[in-house]
């Protein structure tokens, strides 16, 4: 049962020698033996390798080793197969990467380790963070513990159903627009994008570089908390990474919300919103007034062009971004009689349709003749729509929104319509564009028609965002709701 | 509504990305309902409004200029598709 710990239950145990690394990695792995056949959110991992790491942090924890200085010691965690952990494999969930082994560790993989965590596994994702389902990788599609007919959510889907799965105690992923919230909201699970700079991305493989962050999936609010205490902070290797002092997160789940502003944004709660996912975000707003927060109405007037602005700016910035996948330094190539031609022939075979769409829809919006028509004007709007979200911080400390318009989809629902599978971002771009820190958290489930099984339901996620560095205050929000209602509880398998 | 002269090859030419003609055809048709979308920014009153590179901007971001231990060779080729003589190999450039 030590798979079903959490990062807090576990290190406590194991700081009393109650447990070893070893038994809890052992049950991690016999959990991925007995249900990643069906939820399939592992691309790779290396059980010899993870035992190993694990006999190193029990040698550790007998030598006497401080938990407060390495919070993560002997905790098994699994990252999105975009970020680099030296000598093994990332991909990026695409074929374009072939036999490609990271010749180094991501700053956040460094910090990880410093802290003691096992890094052990690849998670399943879209084809470079492409995506909102997992559908669009070319390994596999990984499925929602709760109803393996439906998808995680996407792009970090493995990340969010491994977590979910109990098939490790915490992940990483990464968040351009949403990939970390929306699948933490279809799955269940606790998901986190940190303010844009607040952690390096050194070692994450970019997607769209003035949107993408890294963030954590864990089965807890304290659980993030303490991995973004690991994660944060400025590194000399991210240019755009922000010099701000990482404040200690886990002191701040004081459980005391009384006072604190909340505004509900009028543009979220109309027309496509699953009458269950209004329904529970209705409830636990009404449940936040009871714990002593104020509530009211807050205006983002741009939230219409959100979807618009987005795939103009992060198709633009994927289409630079993935020009160095030429088949000349790394990955799989495929012969041309030239360099041009091999460019081609390896781009054509090597990336996966939905890859190819933005590319190409990228490249032309960056285009001559086109790029103030649609890539300047969306820096434009995108300036408006971040300047509505500070006015609406003059006005409360965070905004309560639904992560995603609905519960997870069935597979093959959305993927023959891209801009379908587009609109499902609609409640969690803003937040990248507005650079915003956002958390999603379990707030309830939506009944589920399920053959042999009468009580099926699906996770709903709440939506909590933040001033730019208040991290501390939406999960000081989080923690009190987590910890008065029972939705954490609650586990898939 | 699509954009007007939006040409598949040409775009997929700059993007160096080979094509099938049935992929151009469907590309083509997809991204013409995404241009479509797209084309609702054009109501937006943008007069006066600076663009947004990113959400916090930084400028003159400096680390003292101190050699630092980096990948060698043999790491650096490791991934190589073709490699010799401790060289990436790529077709012929220059007649």
């Amino acid at each position: 049962m030590l798979h079903r710990l959490t990062i807090s239950e576990l290190t406590a145990r194991l700081a009393r020698r109650e447990v070893s690394a070893r038994e809890a990695m052992q049950a991690c792995l016999n959990q991925i033996a007995d249900v990643d056949g069906d939820i399939r959110a592992f691309i790779s991992h290396d059980p010899a390798d993870a035992l190993t790491q694990a006999d190193a942090a029990d040698k550790a924890i007998i030598a006497g080793a401080d938990f407060a200085r390495q919070p993560l010691l002997g905790v098994p965690m699994a990252l999105k197969d975009v970020l680099a952990v030296k000598d093994q494999p990332l991909n990026c969930c695409s074929k374009i990467l072939g036999n490609f082994r990271s010749p180094y560790d991501a700053t956040v993989v460094e910090k990880l380790k410093a802290a003691g965590a096992l890094i052990f596994g690849r998670l399943n994702m879209d084809e470079f963070a492409m995506g909102s389902s997992t559908e669009n990788s070319a390994f596999q599609t990984t499925r929602n513990p709760w109803d393996t007919a439906r998808i995680p959510g996407g792009s970090s889907g493995g990340s969010a159903a491994a977590v979910a799965a109990d098939e490790c105690i915490a992940s990483l992923g990464s968040d351009t627009g949403g990939s970390i919230r929306q699948p933490a909201a279809l799955c269940g699970c606790v998901g986190l994008k940190p303010t844009y700079g607040r952690v390096s991305r050194y070692g994450l493989v970019a997607f769209a570089s003035s949107l993408d962050q890294i963030g954590p999936f864990t089965k807890d609010v304290r659980d993030a908390a303490t991995v973004l205490e690991v994660i944060s902070g400025q590194d000399q290797r991210d240019a755009t990474s922000i010099p701000q002092p990482v404040p200690p997160y886990t002191k701040a789940l004081t459980g005391d919300i009384k006072g604190l502003r909340l505004g509900l944004p009028k543009q979220f709660m109309v027309g496509g919103l699953d009458p269950e996912v209004k329904r529970a975000v209705d409830a636990a707003v009404t449940h936040l007034q009871s714990l002593g927060a104020t509530v009211q109405e807050v205006s983002l007037p741009h939230t219409d062009h959100d979807v618009a602005v987005y795939y103009i700016i992060a198709t633009a910035e994927a289409s630079a971004n993935l020009a160095r996948f030429d088949g000349v330094r790394y990955g799989a190539r495929v012969d041309g009689a030239d360099p041009l031609e091999m460019y081609g022939n390896t781009r054509g075979a090597g990336f996966g349709a939905e890859v190819k769409r933005r590319i190409i829809l990228g490249t032309y919006v960056l285009s001559s003749g086109y790029y103030d028509a649609y890539y300047l004007r969306a820096q434009k709007v995108r300036t408006l729509i971040r300047r509505d979200y500070l006015r609406a911080f003059e006005q409360v400390d965070v905004i309560v929104a639904p992560t995603t318009p609905t519960p997870a989809f069935k597979v093959g629902e959305k993927s023959g319509d891209p801009l379908q599978m587009y609109l499902s971002d609609i409640f969690t771009i803003g937040c990248n564009l507005a650079g915003i820190p956002g958390l999603s958290l379990p707030c309830g489930f939506a009944p589920t028609a399920k053959p042999g099984m009468p009580h099926a339901k699906l996770p709903i996620g709440l939506q909590l965002l933040g001033k730019p560095f208040a991290e501390e205050t939406i999960l000081r929000l989080a923690h009190a709701y987590e910890q008065s209602t029972p939705w954490h509880q609650e586990r898939a398998l | 509504m699509s954009a007007p002269d939006f040409n598949i090859k040409y775009v997929a030419h700059l993007a160096r990305l080979k094509l099938s003609p049935e992929e151009e055809q469907q590309l083509g048709a997809q991204l013409g309902h995404i241009l479509g979308h797209i084309e609702k920014l054009k109501e937006v009153d943008v007069t006066g409004v600076e663009p947004t590179a990113h959400a916090f901007p930084l400028v003159n971001v400096f680390r003292t200029d101190e050699p630092r231990p980096g990948l060698s060779t043999e790491e650096a080729l490791r991934n190589a598709p073709k490699q010799s003589s401790g060289l990436f190999v790529v077709p012929k450039v220059v007649e």
